[in-house]
C-alpha cells in the first residue's frame, strides 16, 4: 500500500518538529528514513502510524486521507526501538494479541490463532521459543518477536522506529540484512527510521534524509550516497574533510584524498601528519593543515596500505593533500568539481 | 576450608544475625507472649472466650470491613495513581501530598473530624441522613473510617509501578487493534497487577489494627458497631488480659492467614506471567 504524506507541520512547543513535509512512498518499497536525532523522522513516522497527530497536513494511505482514522483502525503495524513485548505474556500469546483482541466476527478461531502463530515464528525463525517469556530472550530475539506480533494482524504498511538501535553492532548487522531478506519475501511497504548511515544505505530501495523538520534529499541509496544534494547530506552519509577557500568550502571524502611527498610540488594543500591507524583492508591517516604550528583543523586520509607503505609515511612528516574529487555546495546547488 | 559464595557486598552473615534479633525482638518475642499468656487458658476456656456473640460480631465487622474498606482502596487508589502519573493538573503536587496525610494525622484527629462531619449535624451527615443514609455510629462509619486510612497503601505502591510503565506498551496494544478497554484489561492491569495486590494486602491489614479513628465513629454498639480492637481494650478495662490475649490470639491467626493468601497469590502470578521463574 502507498503512503502519501502532504505538508506536514508538526511543533512541540516551541520547537519545530517537522516542517512542511511532504513525501510519496511507493507501494512495496522499503524506505529509511535517516537523520541526525532530532530530525522529525520519528515523528513522521508516529504521524504515519496514528500515534502522533499533526498540527496540519495530511496522511494518504492508498489514496485515501487517514487523518482522522485512529490508529487502532489504520492497520500499519510499528515497531519499536526498545521492542514494548508483552512481559507477563508469553512469547506465542504476545504473537497471538493482535489476533485475539479482533472484534468476536473477524477473530479466527483458536486452531486458526495456532496455526498462524506457528507459521510468523518460523518466519522469524524462533517457533523453539513459543512458551518462554520476553524477558528470557536477548535482544536481537525480542526485536524478531515484536516484529511477528506486528506482522500477525496483516498490516498494510510496516512501521520500524530505529528497530536496531538497542542492540549490538553485530546482532544489528546481521538482523538488518535478515529484514532486507523477510523485506524481498513480504513486499510489505515499510519505513524505516534510523540514525546510522550504514543501516539506512545497505537495508533500504530508498532512503530520505531528514534534518531539522525537513527533507534534504529523497533517492536510492547509490544516488544519494554519489551525488548529496547538499552539504548536510555530504557530511551525514560518511566522513568529510572541509576545505576552506575564498569563503567557499569545499568537501572531499578521505577515501578521495591522495598524500604525495613531493614537497615541491604546488598541487594540493600543505599538511602534517599526527597518526596513522593501519588495521584492516586500508590505512587511516590524521592530518593537522599546514605546517601544523597552531593549525587545530584536522584531516583524514584513506589510503590502500600498500600505498601508505611505499610513501614511507610517519608522525610530524609534511606532506601534501590531492583531492581526486572535490564537492562544493553553494546554497543546494551542487558543483562537482574534477580533479 | 569450605569455600563461600562470593557476593559483591560483603557482611551477609551480619546482616542476617541482625535481621533475625530485630524481627524477634520487635515482633516474635511480644507475639509469642501472646500466645504464651492465651494458653494459660483451658481449650474449652478459650473457645468460650473466642466465639461470645459480641466478639463473633466484631470479628465479622472488623473482617468485613476491612476487606471491603481494602477493595474500595485498592479501586480508588489505582484511580488516583493513575490521574497523579499520566496527567498534569494545577494543584497536582499538592493533591499528591495530601495522600500521605493519612499516615501522618493522629489517628484520634481523623477519627472525631470523620464523626463530626458525618454526624446528624454534621457538614455531609445533615445531607444524607434526611434519605436514610446514617454513616456515623453505624458499621458503615466504621467502613468509611476504614478507607480514609488505608487510602495512601494502594497509591503509593501503585505510582511508582505505572510511572516506570511505558506509554509504548499501550501504543502497541493500540497499533495491533486492541480497544481501550482490551488495553487496559489484558496489557495495563496485568502489570499493576501485583503492586495493586500489594497495596490492597498494607490497606487490609492496617484496617484490621485499626483502633484510634474507628471508634470515635463507630459508636460502639453491642453486636452492631463494635470491633475486634475495641472488645481487647474493653477486656483489657476489666483486668481480664487472658481474655484479651485469646481474641489477640484469633485476629493474628486469621490476618496471618488472610495475609499469606494473598502472599501466595502475589507469587502464583508471578511464576504464571513469568516474572519469576
Amino acid at each position: 500500500m502507498s503512503i502519501q504524506v502532504n505538508n506536514i507541520n508538526k511543533r512541540f512547543g516551541d520547537f519545530v518538529a517537522l516542517d512542511n513535509v511532504s513525501l510519496d512512498f511507493p507501494s512495496g518499497e522499503l524506505t529509511a528514513l535517516l537523520g541526525p536525532s532530532g530530525c522529525g523522522k520519528t515523528t513522521l513516522l508516529r504521524i504515519i502510524a496514528g500515534l502522533e497527530q499533526a498540527d496540519s497536513g495530511q496522511v494518504l494511505l492508498e489514496g485515501e486521507d487517514a487523518s482522522d482514522t485512529h490508529v487502532r483502525e489504520r492497520q500499519v503495524g510499528f515497531v519499536f526501538q526498545h521492542y514494548a513485548l508483552f512481559r507477563h505474556m508469553t512469547v506465542f500469546d504476545n504473537v497471538a494479541f493482535g489476533l485475539r483482541v479482533k472484534p468476536r466476527k473477524q477473530r479466527p478461531s483458536e486452531t486458526e490463532i495456532r496455526k498462524k502463530v506457528g507459521a510468523l515464528l518460523e518466519l522469524v525463525q524462533l517457533s523453539w521459543l513459543g512458551d518462554r517469556f520476553p524477558s528470557q530472550l536477548s535482544g536481537g530475539q525480542r526485536q524478531r518477536i515484536a516484529l511477528a506480533r506486528a506482522l500477525a494482524v496483516e498490516p498494510r504498511v510496516l512501521l520500524l522506529d530505529e528497530p536496531f538501535g538497542a542492540l549490538d553492532a553485530k546482532v544489528r548487522k546481521e538482523l538488518r540484512r535478515w529484514l532486507r531478506r523477510l523485506h524481498d519475501e513480504l513486499h510489505i511497504t515499510s519505513l524505516f527510521v534510523t540514525h546510522d548511515q550504514e543501516e539506512a544505505l545497505e537495508v533500504s530501495d530508498r532512503v530520505v534524509l531528514m534534518n531539522k523538520g525537513k527533507v534534504e534529499q529523497v533517492g536510492p541509496p547509490q544516488e544519494v550516497y554519489e551525488h548529496p544534494a547538499s552539504s548536510f547530506v555530504f557530511g551525514f552519509l560518511g566522513s568529510a574533510n572541509r576545505f576552506h577557500a575564498d569563503g567557499q568550502v569545499g568537501f572531499v571524502r578521505p577515501h578521495e584524498l591522495d598524500i604525495i611527498t613531493d614537497l615541491n610540488s604546488t598541487e594540493g594543500l600543505e599538511a602534517r601528519i599526527a597518526r596513522i591507524l593501519s588495521f584492516g583492508a586500508s590505512a587511516r591517516v590524521e592530518l593537522y593543515a599546514g605546517n601544523g604550528i597552531d593549525a587545530p583543523l584536522q584531516y583524514e586520509v584513506e589510503l590502500s596500505r600498500e600505498r601508505a607503505a611505499s610513501l614511507q609515511l610517519e608522525p610530524e612528516k609534511l606532506v601534501r593533500l590531492v583531492p581526486a574529487r572535490l564537492r562544493v555546495f553553494d546554497g543546494s546547488d551542487l558543483q562537482g568539481v574534477g580533479a | 576450608m569450605s569455600k563461600a559464595v562470593r557476593r559483591v557486598l560483603p557482611g551477609f552473615n551480619l546482616s542476617l544475625g541482625y535481621t533475625l534479633v530485630y524481627l524477634s525482638l520487635l515482633v516474635l518475642i511480644p507475639l509469642g507472649a501472646t500466645f504464651l499468656k492465651a494458653s494459660s487458658l483451658s481449650l474449652e476456656q478459650f473457645w468460650a472466650v473466642v466465639t461470645t456473640p459480641r466478639v463473633l460480631a466484631s470479628y465479622k465487622l472488623s473482617f468485613g470491613a476491612s476487606l471491603i474498606a481494602g477493595a474500595i482502596n485498592a479501586f480508588f487508589g489505582l484511580l488516583l495513581a493513575w490521574s497523579l502519573v499520566r496527567y498534569t493538573f494545577p494543584g497536582k503536587r499538592i493533591v499528591d501530598a495530601l495522600v500521605d496525610l493519612p499516615f501522618a494525622l493522629p489517628t484520634a484527629v481523623a477519627g472525631i473530624a470523620l464523626t463530626a462531619i458525618y454526624a446528624k449535624n454534621g457538614w455531609v451527615g445533615s445531607l444524607i441522613e434526611p434519605h436514610g443514609l446514617q454513616v456515623a455510629f453505624k458499621p458503615l462509619g466504621v467502613l468509611v473510617a476504614l478507607v480514609f486510612i488505608g487510602l495512601p497503601f494502594v497509591v503509593r505502591t501503585v505510582q511508582p509501578v505505572l510511572q516506570d510503565l511505558e506509554t509504548e506498551l499501550e501504543e502497541a496494544a493500540a497499533s495491533l487493534g486492541a480497544s481501550r478497554w482490551q488495553t487496559f484489561r489484558h496489557v495495563v492491569f496485568p502489570a499493576l497487577y501485583p503492586a495493586l495486590l500489594t497495596g490492597f494486602a498494607l490497606a487490609f491489614a492496617r484496617a484490621v489494627g485499626e483502633y484510634g479513628s474507628v471508634i470515635f465513629i463507630a459508636g460502639n454498639i453491642p453486636l452492631v458497631s463494635e470491633i475486634t480492637p475495641l472488645m481487647i481494650i474493653t477486656k483489657l478495662e476489666q483486668y481480664d488480659y487472658v481474655g484479651a490475649t485469646a481474641i489477640a490470639v484469633v485476629m493474628l491467626v486469621v490476618s496471618f492467614v488472610l495475609l499469606l493468601a494473598i502472599n501466595l497469590l502475589q507469587g502464583w502470578t508471578a511464576k504464571r506471567t513469568g516474572r519469576e521463574s
